[in-house]
């Protein structure tokens, strides 16, 4: 008699738990029908609209891969217009990389370390040409460099000529890459904690020994990938190019000012250098995602 | 001996500090957060200037504002440990351990034979070849101290070294960095929150206030002035 009580009062208590618990649980499964279904339209419509953006960026790029055959490509590549707007490309963007880097890593450098009188005016001054039209930079650089220029005047007196030469790409392609550089280069100088710094002057090292043994190698992956971005915005560079330097085959008809011509005469020749412009964009995102990942990882 | 005589403007106080080391003598500097420690080692370290007054090492002036002498850090021979260790990350334990003898131009011969003499005598020289970043925070703090002493200074700072180690390390490394010290016989000032510090590695202390020495007496004497841990870190 006393197993059998014990037993019934067992039961009575699980089935007074179940029935706490289901009754806890009714209300809970009313409110949560309606927010599941709000959570998953909500993800649906986030889904399109990812969808629609990735579309638009990927079908005018894929649309130039399905229209270009391979064989077409193949043969426009042995195109003199196409071989020589991709020398000069890459000499020039090569050499405006080397220029930006070799001037602007010491004025990011200092921007990043150093307060002097005019310093936000400085700044605004570098990041300027991002903003600035290309267009307009072109003029302006024509305006400063150009025969009639404010510079330029008295060069031509030296029988120096620099607007409609090759020197203005390289030119035009500084004015407008370097802001991409020294603002990459500034951001990595200025995550170099300042006690490293003072690390190494305490160890003996003078100011030039720290910068390049210390300050340099702990920013590198920072600056390599302004310095990538500057090539990719030198190899893309078009409205000062046209405006300054002009449009001459071989001396300064850049990749896309080579498109730009041949769009009015053989699309072959635009598609071929436009596909090649394209690889080089693909291979720059990606060296630059990875240099900013290794550089979080470390951090 | 150190001979600090300094004065120094900060944002909201004036940094006064006047005070002789001698050598193998230990300094213990407590205070709040804010009130100057920091400071007062970088100027030492001349890697901050004061406004007026003189610093002299051994009967050498390294900054005198009467006559404009100010030794820049590099050739002032002061092992400074910083509070995050400021080992580079870039470099491996040898690597860092050597940087100082590197910009010392000496020959490759000679680096080799006194960083594996001093990374042994740390306990460092198995995990030579890896990264800074990558070990751990007692393996740090003795690289950082060899960094400091294979320079053979004349003079000792360090900056709260053992506050980035658990408690457990904190007793073992305190001996450790004790008989360090004692064993390199040069004036030494060491920023510390913890009054185990200050008992057990230090001959005289000094507590900072508003930039002003508050109290000075022998390390023995920190109980008596009504300070806890707690209350140095916290107040």
């Amino acid at each position: 008699m006393v197993s059998n009580q014990v037993d019934i009062s067992r039961f009575d208590e699980q089935s007074l738990v179940e029935l706490v618990n289901h009754e806890h649980e009714t209300p809970d499964k009313a409110i949560c029908i309606p927010s599941r279904t709000r959570e998953v339209a909500l993800k649906a419509g986030l889904a399109f609209l990812l969808t629609l953006a990735m579309a638009f960026i990927a079908l005018p790029v894929v649309a130039l891969f399905l229209k270009s055959p391979l064989e077409t490509i193949l043969r426009s590549l042995y195109d003199p217009m196409v071989l020589d707007a991709l020398r000069l490309s890459l000499s020039t963007s090569t050499l405006t990389t080397i220029v930006v880097v070799v001037m602007g890593t010491p004025i990011a450098y200092v921007s990043a370390r150093f307060h002097y009188f005019g310093k936000e005016i400085a700044d605004s001054l570098i990041d300027l040409p991002v903003i600035m039209p290309p267009a307009v930079a072109g003029i302006a650089l024509l305006m400063a460099f150009g025969r009639m220029g404010i510079v330029g005047h008295y060069l031509s007196a030296f029988g120096i000529s620099i607007a409609f030469t090759t020197l203005a790409v390289i030119i035009a392609q500084v004015f407008v890459s370097s802001p991409f550089y020294i603002r990459q280069a500034r951001t990595s100088f200025e995550d170099v904690d300042l006690a490293f710094e003072n690390a190494a002057r305490t160890l003996g090292a003078s100011r030039v020994y720290t910068f390049f043994h210390v300050i340099l190698p702990i920013a590198m992956n920072g600056l390599i990938s302004g310095a990538i971005m500057a090539f990719a915005r030198s190899l893309g560079e078009f409205g000062a190019t046209i405006m300054f330097a002009g449009n001459f085959q071989g001396r300064t008809q850049t990749m896309p000012l080579a498109i730009y011509t041949a769009m009015q005469g053989d699309l072959d020749v635009s598609l071929c250098l436009s596909i090649i412009l394209v690889a080089i964009s693909f291979v720059v995102i990606i060296i630059v995602k990875t240099m900013t990942r290794r550089v979080i990882k470390r951090c | 001996m150190l001979e600090i005589d300094i004065k120094k403007r900060l944002r909201d106080f004036d940094l006064r500090f006047q005070l002789d080391i001698a050598r193998g003598k230990t300094l213990m500097l407590v205070g709040d957060n804010g009130c100057g420690k920091t400071t007062l080692l970088n100027l030492v370290a001349g890697l901050d200037r004061p406004d007026k007054g003189r610093i002299a090492l051994d009967g050498r002036v390294l900054y005198d504002s009467d006559n404009g002498t100010n030794v820049p850090p590099e050739a002032r021979g002061i092992g400074y440990v910083f509070q995050s260790y400021a080992l580079f990350p870039h470099m491996s334990v040898y690597d860092n351990v050597a940087f100082g003898l590197r910009t010392r131009r000496m020959a490759a011969g000679e680096i080799k034979i006194r960083v594996q003499e001093h990374l042994e005598a740390a306990g460092l020289w198995e995990i030579r070849t890896a990264k800074a970043a990558d070990i751990s925070g007692g393996q740090k703090q003795r690289t950082a101290l060899a960094r400091a002493l294979i320079i053979e200074p004349r003079l000792l700072l360090l900056d709260e070294p053992l506050s980035a180690l658990d408690v457990r390390k904190q007793a073992t490394m305190r001996k450790e960095l004790r008989e360090t010290i004692r064993a390199c016989a040069v004036p030494c000032i060491i920023v510390t929150h913890d009054l185990r510090d200050v008992a057990c590695m230090g001959d005289q202390a000094c507590l900072l206030e508003q930039g002003m020495i508050a109290q000075h007496a022998g390390a023995e004497e920190v109980l008596n002035w009504g300070l806890c841990t707690d209350s140095i870190s916290n107040r």
